[in-house]
């Protein structure tokens, strides 16, 4: 007699998987990235490779280490090493490149307990890591077209406008014909990455227009040029594929709101008023840290629910 | 107006088109004693004894419950013990047939003057709800409260099952009947015949049948996942929420099944309880799906057969749908009130589960507009304090969040489970 196989219902599933989301990100990424090799020419390939190599043997070491389940096929750490060579300039060493995948794979993801379990992003805090540890190789930018990566050169935009200076023109940073780090560069490689995304069901949003939307208002207010404002730096990379993260983002549409705006917002006061010229990276990680107060005040309502019962004595 | 979140599922109404075939009566039927919710019937007979179609042969004193007749005439063999899908342990009456099918005397169209012999003669029919709950019909039809809206419930929502679709098909007089006669038993002033949008042949046909009716108005519900479920199908056709801890009674309306209210016409006609069922029999090991009627108590086996199941390729059989419907782990179960699918699958893939990545998507399909992946975590560390704020005990197990899980989650069974850690009053 043939045994049957009793599992709980439902009996159907679909057939996005994990491994599936994460492959889309990476098809979301590839035009900004393409533009990156055609303006900072092949070295961006190396280092890209470098990255996604080192996240992923650093994924798979650390599970093995740690006796747990090989993840590397749900592919979310080839994700991180993508984003993370997005966040880096071109000319930056490859040793320090393996440095930002140890500290996003290892320490902010793996420690935590692996993929979902992590409260910041991997990718912005390797950025902001080695943003204080190596500052001088992590400014170092190059004219686009100018394929010398011992020249010492270029400023970002944000740069420029914060200390006067010729600035590139909208087109020019439309299209990332700017300095910077390969993946902030070309905003409308990153926009069609993440209307991708939105049109696929990946991300929503809520985010990222939350996030643009404030940063262009309040610039606006603040006397600055809003257009400039929200094309130049990371706003666009931090905006669709960085506070959409999953894990570290709120999971209500409410919420996603409530991080864009705080996004927007810390993101003015860095740039208005800090030292830095750019305040995407620590904008999306002081959210990250808030994200688990949002979520606690805007949750969902429950059809029919009656309000929650005051705790007896 | 909320509009209530929903999945798309494939449909896969493969038997829509495919008329009853009533299946020839088996040598041997079991009939469990319990096959409604509520307390299990004692027999009524003992081993031995003659029975006729329509008999009577087990009930109970406790209100909350439906009498159980037999669907055959023959004799009683044996009366065993029986576990059903549920868990619960009920005797379980084994009738050898004698192919005569001879009615019993006890069969005759019941008497009704007034609302009192109503309720009663709707408990003698055995009727429970036909949609697979299973809730004893004469209880459902015997509120406290005051009902304004009598709502048929026609959505079939669950992919496969065409069941409440043939009966639509075949019998729609009987269902306007009987929803006429509930009306005006029960002082109903109007009545909703809630269809959901994939079956566009039943709603024109009862559109027509009911232009000139304007106590009974058609609605069209939304072809997305769960349109069935008792919350959500008073909510898109009345707008009503029945809220935590209340019945649908308590927000002025009744849900009945479809083919139930079409059975219980029937049965204020001809005095025939509830013996006879309508599967719809498919799934990828059946060779040519069917929908079948057949009597309560045929082997699930026989069935599959009768459709040209390989048997020996089956790995995994479901009684009712395969989103909310029960694997049955032995072939030879037999066929109860509730019954109104049997999917037949050659294939059953184990599929690992992986870490949450908290993409929302099960927040996003829960149709009560719970949060899955909030409630999976506070169970994780049996945070009960977590688990009723986050309102587990309303989950209704329609299984959309599972659904749509990447990480293969098994977020509705942890609902289940979730429950059993908060404490009944």
């Amino acid at each position: 007699m043939n045994k049957l196989i009793v599992s709980p219902s439902p009996h159907d599933e679909n057939y996005t998987k994990t491994s599936n989301i994460m492959l889309n990100v990476i098809i979301a990424l590839l035009p900004a990235w393409g533009v990156a090799v055609y303006f900072f020419g092949l070295r961006v390939i190396p280092l890209t490779a470098v990255c996604i190599g080192s996240c992923i043997f650093f994924e798979y070491a650390c599970r093995r280490i740690m006796k747990r389940d090989n993840t590397v096929g749900d592919m979310s750490a080839a994700v991180t090493g993508l984003i993370l060579a997005m966040n880096l300039p071109v000319t930056l060493p490859y040793w320090m490149a393996v440095i930002g995948s140890f500290v996003a794979i290892v320490i902010v993801k793996q420690l935590f307990g692996g993929l979902g379990q992590n409260f910041a992003n991997p990718a912005i805090t390797a950025r902001i890591v080695l943003m204080v540890s190596f500052t001088s190789e992590m400014t170092r930018w190059i004219k686009p077209m100018e394929r010398d990566y011992d020249a010492v050169s270029s400023a970002t935009p944000l740069v420029l406008a914060k200390n006067g200076g010729e600035l590139p023109s909208y087109l020019d940073l439309f299209l990332g014909n700017t300095g910077g780090c390969l993946g902030e560069v070309c905003a409308l490689g990153l926009l069609i990455g993440g209307l991708f995304l939105a049109v696929r069901k990946i991300i929503s949003l809520a985010a990222p227009l939350s996030f643009i939307g404030s940063l262009f208002v309040l610039s606006w207010i603040g006397g600055d040029d809003p257009v400039y404002q929200i094309l130049a730096g990371g706003v666009f990379l931090g905006a669709f594929f960085m506070a959409t993260d999953y894990a570290t983002t709120p999971i209500t549409n409410k919420g996603k709101i409530v991080f864009g705006l705080g996004c927007g917002i810390i993101t003015f006061v860095i740039r208005r008023f800090g030292s830095y010229p750019e305040g995407v990276s620590f904008s999306i990680l002081l959210m990250n840290v808030l994200t688990p107060y949002i979520e606690q005040l805007t949750r969902t309502k429950v059809l029919g629910a009656k309000e929650a019962e005051k705790n007896e004595g | 107006m909320r509009k209530l979140n929903g999945i798309k599922l494939k449909h896969r109404k493969n038997t829509e088109n495919s008329s009853t075939v009533v299946f020839p009566v088996p040598a041997k039927v079991r009939i469990p004693m319990s096959m409604t919710m509520g307390a299990p019937c004692q027999p009524l007979v003992k081993v031995g004894d003659e029975v006729k179609v329509g008999q009577k042969i087990g009930d109970t004193d406790a209100p909350f419950s439906a009498p159980v007749h037999s669907g055959v005439s023959g004799k009683v063999t044996a009366l065993s013990d029986y576990r059903n899908a549920m868990g619960v342990v009920c005797k379980m009456a084994e009738i050898e047939t004698d192919g005569l099918q001879t009615v019993s005397d006890e069969v005759k169209p019941p008497v009704v003057t007034d609302k009192e012999s109503f309720i009663k003669a709707v408990r003698e029919s055995g009727a429970c709800g036909l949609g697979g709950a299973g809730f004893p019909t004469h209880i459902k039809l015997n509120p406290k409260t005051n009902i304004d809206t009598l709502i048929i419930n026609a959505a079939e929502c669950e992919p496969y099952i065409t069941a409440d679709y043939r009966e639509m098909m075949e019998n729609p007089q009987d269902i306007i009947n009987g929803i006429n006669m509930v009306k005006s038993q029960l002082g109903i002033k109007s009545a909703k015949l809630a269809i959901e949008a994939n079956k566009p042949e039943a709603i024109k046909n009862f559109t027509e049948m009911a232009e000139n009716d304007d106590t009974i108005d058609i609605i069209t519900l939304p072809s997305a996942y769960p349109q069935g479920a008792e919350k959500v199908i008073i909510y898109n056709s009345t707008g009503r929420i029945v809220n935590e801890g209340s019945l649908p009674a308590d927000a002025g309306v009744i849900v009945m099944n479809v083919s139930t209210v079409a059975f219980l016409y029937r049965y204020m006609q001809t005095g025939m309880p509830l013996v006879t069922r309508r599967l719809t029999i498919d799934g990828n090991a059946v060779g040519e799906p069917k929908n079948v009627s057949t009597v309560i108590g045929t082997s699930f086996r026989e069935l599959l057969e009768f459709c040209k199941t390989d048997i020996d390729s089956v790995k995994k059989l479901i009684a009712g749908g395969p989103m909310m419907g029960m694997s049955v782990p032995d072939m030879d179960m037999p066929v109860v009130k509730t019954s109104n699918a049997l999917l037949a699958f050659n294939h059953y893939d184990e599929r690992k589960t992986s870490n949450c990545i908290r993409c929302g998507r099960c927040v996003r399909v829960c149709p009560l507009g719970l949060m899955p992946a909030d409630i999976d975590r506070a169970y994780k560390i049996r945070n009960v304090e977590e688990l009723k704020q986050l309102k587990v005990l309303l989950c209704m197990n329609c299984g959309s969040c599972t659904y749509v899980c990447p990480a293969n989650r098994k977020l509705a069974e942890t609902n289940q489970l979730a429950k059993m850690l908060i404490p009944r009053k």
